[in-house]
């Protein structure tokens, strides 16, 4: 089916797997084989050591989604999965950015440090390590002010997220 | 008691019920070979020439008998040969357990011999499949891949078994009965059984407003139609689905893997629908106002052009797979569930309709064939339905499937054994032997191929032969990978790109070579009674027909076209 790009959103998909050796092939290979593009991914074990959660941000429409949380249903390692309104959910990356620092840039970089909340973790003569965490408009506009600035090496976790409110998202199913 | 892993795999396998098993040893497997040698008085082995053959055979097994099939295989290229055979059962719903052996795990990973990741590989063609690291998981593993293989919408399960995990012992505990369903029953919705109990009442009060819905739009029908596929089958519903159709008085049309529902001999049935479809079946399913599809997945064979398929119907589709909802088609309503329990619970909810002028509309289609002298596949499996109405009948890929799909008229659920979704030339033999064998009464099987496809299999004449396993092979002999060249007539203008089979070998020197009797005929009475022979032998034997190269499949629709705009007549 012809998907119109314009009536493609951005979801964020959690997924309760069984913490087994070869679960992350299962779920990635079924987004690669259906035709999913995958923004992002993160993968961790819950407060449960048989329980793994994997956080998955794809493009889509409302249609084209659904299908995904059926077919991964289908998957027998997969427990549960909550599509996640963006509204009602709170979500997070990591990104840790060495960016080319001599003495002129330090204080221009100091003060973008301050405003976007970022930690220094590494100085040296001619560079900085930054970590920042947020969400991924903050993290795109911090990248695009760094370029100004040389980024010379980054590297970016996936998103994880998790719904407000009191409801919980557990293995405990029978819809 | 304490056993090997090898011993605790037939044991499993003897725990499930399984009376035979399909398949071919290698190094990998030795040890689960002795431990078979050890108990054959319990457990019986059919060695193929080829494992893909072992596959199919397992899996024609399943299908014909509704049992789990199963099939051993050694590691590396006996487990590589298996994934043909294990992606057509998948994409058919079929419950097979493949069990493959695999290099010891110190070995796993270093390219050692004969190793090859079959877990990895057969990923995206299995319902799930397992590697077994450890010989105390194993017993509960294979308990597991069963349960798996057939709840639900079933599918083929593959146990990937190291070597050292087959020579490791450990306590085996024997269960039985209910013990033998795994714990995960509970968490996984997905791999349930039919719901019986408070699991029932559970489904009821969930489906309800659905079923109420169901009611209220089968109540308002002028023109239902009832589209059935092969989950009708899996799930046993076929006198519901027949009851329905006969409580809204509609007619009923079928998917290929959904032939023989309801009965060819019953006057709803209008055959099977798309690119092959009968007239009646593809015309019906455009002027309905209500589709009822039970088990079906709206398969593009089916479909044609998917937004032009029943065009003026509001859409009921019953279907245990959540997944296949609105997958194709959008749906009206649906309604999730087992097509038994569904279909059952529908009934209670619709009351007795008429819909005489409808039902005559749809029957009017049906074609009445011209009758001459030519010796044709239609006449030939007329012939074949006079002599043995209830035969199990299996099929290759290509023209000769369907033709007879649309001339046999299958009477029971099971009696057609055929590859719909991956169509798989090759698939026959395996499947009419493996078909055969599950039958306790030791019928005979026919098997109907063409000349490509049996070229394919052929190898495995020397299992039928030594077996005796009655399968009758007729095959459709018109010197041409038909199916091919009839869309190269159709759509590439005549040209016969590597479709013609003018090479042999004589069929008849074949199956002397294996000992079988063969013979070849070029009139239908000849066929007649060749067939009548063999059939009341019951021993495996070859009926060569020698057909016309251009004979072609008739209705057919071109792909992606409305089903009712055909373009061979």
């Amino acid at each position: 089916m012809y998907i119109n790009k314009d009536d493609q959103q951005r979801y964020t998909v959690g997924v309760l797997v069984d913490n087994e050796p070869g679960v992350l092939s299962r779920v990635s290979g079924l987004f690669f084989r259906r035709g999913f593009n995958i923004d992002s991914l993160a993968v961790g074990t819950t407060q449960d050591p048989e329980v793994s959660r994997i956080t998955i941000v794809v493009r889509g429409d409302e249609q084209k989604i659904e299908q995904l949380v059926q077919q991964l249903y289908k998957l027998i390692c997969v427990q549960k999965v909550q599509v996640m309104k963006p509204r009602n959910s709170v979500e997070r990356q990591l990104l840790l950015v060495k960016v080319k620092a001599g003495v002129a840039e330090r204080e221009g970089l100091m003060r973008l440090v301050d405003i976007f909340k970022a930690k220094v973790l590494d100085v040296t003569k001619n560079s900085m390590v930054l970590q920042i965490t947020g969400e991924n408009d903050k993290i795109e506009s911090l990248m695009h002010l760094l370029g100004d600035y040389g980024i010379l090496e980054l590297v970016r976790t996936g998103v994880v997220a998790l719904e407000r409110g009191d409801d919980v998202m557990t293995s405990d199913i029978f819809d | 008691m304490k056993l090997n892993g090898a011993a605790i795999l037939i044991e499993c396998l003897i725990e499930q019920k399984v009376g035979t098993v399909f398949g071919f040893p290698g190094g990998a497997v030795l040890p689960i070979y002795d431990e078979l040698y050890k108990r054959m008085d319990r457990i019986n082995h059919v060695l193929t020439a080829h494992e893909q053959h072992a596959g199919h055979a397992a899996d024609g097994y399943a299908r014909a008998s509704g049992k789990t099939g199963v099939c051993i295989a050694t590691s590396g290229p006996g487990a590589t040969n298996l994934v043909t055979a294990i992606a057509t059962a998948y994409m058919d719903s079929s419950p097979v357990v493949f069990v493959t052996g695999n290099v010891p795990q110190s070995l796993m990973g270093t390219d050692s011999f004969q190793e090859a990741d079959i877990s990895g590989m057969t990923m995206p063609i299995t319902k799930h499949n397992y590697l077994v690291t450890s010989v105390d998981k194993l017993a509960d593993t294979i308990r597991e891949a069963f349960y798996i293989a057939r709840s639900g919408r079933p599918g083929p399960v593959l146990v990937d078994i190291p070597k050292d995990v087959q020579l490791a012992e450990t306590e085996y505990i024997p269960l039985s009965g209910d013990e033998l369903v795994p714990r995960l029953s509970k968490k996984k919705p997905l791999a349930q059984l039919r719901p019986e109990g408070e699991a029932l009442e559970l489904y009821k009060t969930k489906a309800e407003p659905r079923l109420e819905k169901a009611a209220q739009l089968m109540a308002e029908a002028h023109r239902p139609l009832i589209y059935c596929g092969g989950g009708v089958t899996i799930s046993g519903a076929q006198q519901e689905l027949v009851k329905l159709a006969d409580r809204l008085d509609a007619p009923i049309v079928s998917t290929l893997m959904g032939l023989g529902t309801a009965s060819a001999a019953n006057d709803r049935m209008l055959g099977m629908i798309g690119m092959h479809g009968t007239h009646a079946a593809n015309i019906a399913m455009q002027r309905c106002d209500l589709l009822i599809a039970v088990g079906v997945r709206f398969s593009d064979r089916a479909l044609g052009d998917a937004s032009a398929f029943a065009p003026n119907a509001k859409v009921i589709h019953i279907d245990i797979d959540r997944a296949e909802i609105n997958k194709n088609v959008s749906t009206t309503l649906h309604i999730t569930g087992d097509a038994r329990t569904v279909l059952e619970l529908l009934l209670s909810r619709v009351s007795q309709k008429n819909h005489a002028q409808w039902m005559q509309q749809a029957r009017s289609m049906t074609e009445d064939y011209l009758s001459d002298d030519h010796f044709e596949p239609r006449k030939i499996l007329g012939a074949m339905a006079r002599i043995a109405p209830e035969m199990t009948v299996a099929t290759d890929v290509g023209q000769h499937q369907m033709w007879t799909a649309q001339h046999f008229p299958f009477v029971r659920m099971r009696q057609l054994i055929s590859s719909g979704g991956l169509g798989t030339m090759g698939f026959g033999l395996g499947a009419a032997m493996g078909a055969a064998k599950s039958d306790e009464e030791g019928r005979p099987v026919a098997l109907v191929t063409g000349d490509g496809s049996f070229r394919m299999n052929l190898t495995e004449l020397s299992t039928i032969a030594h077996y005796g396993i009655p399968v009758i092979v007729v095959i459709f002999n018109n010197g041409t990978l038909g199916m091919v060249r009839q869309w190269q007539t159709l759509f590439f203008g005549h040209r016969y790109s590597q479709t013609t089979l003018d090479r042999g070998p004589d069929f008849m020197k074949l199956a002397d070579a294996y000992g079988l009797k063969g013979t070849r005929v070029n009139r239908i009475d000849e066929f007649e009674a060749a067939f009548e022979a063999a059939y009341a032998k019951g021993e495996p034997c070859l009926i060569e027909c020698m057909l016309d190269i251009d004979e072609m499949v008739a209705p057919m629709v071109a792909p992606g076209s409305p089903i009712d705009s055909f373009c061979l007549n």
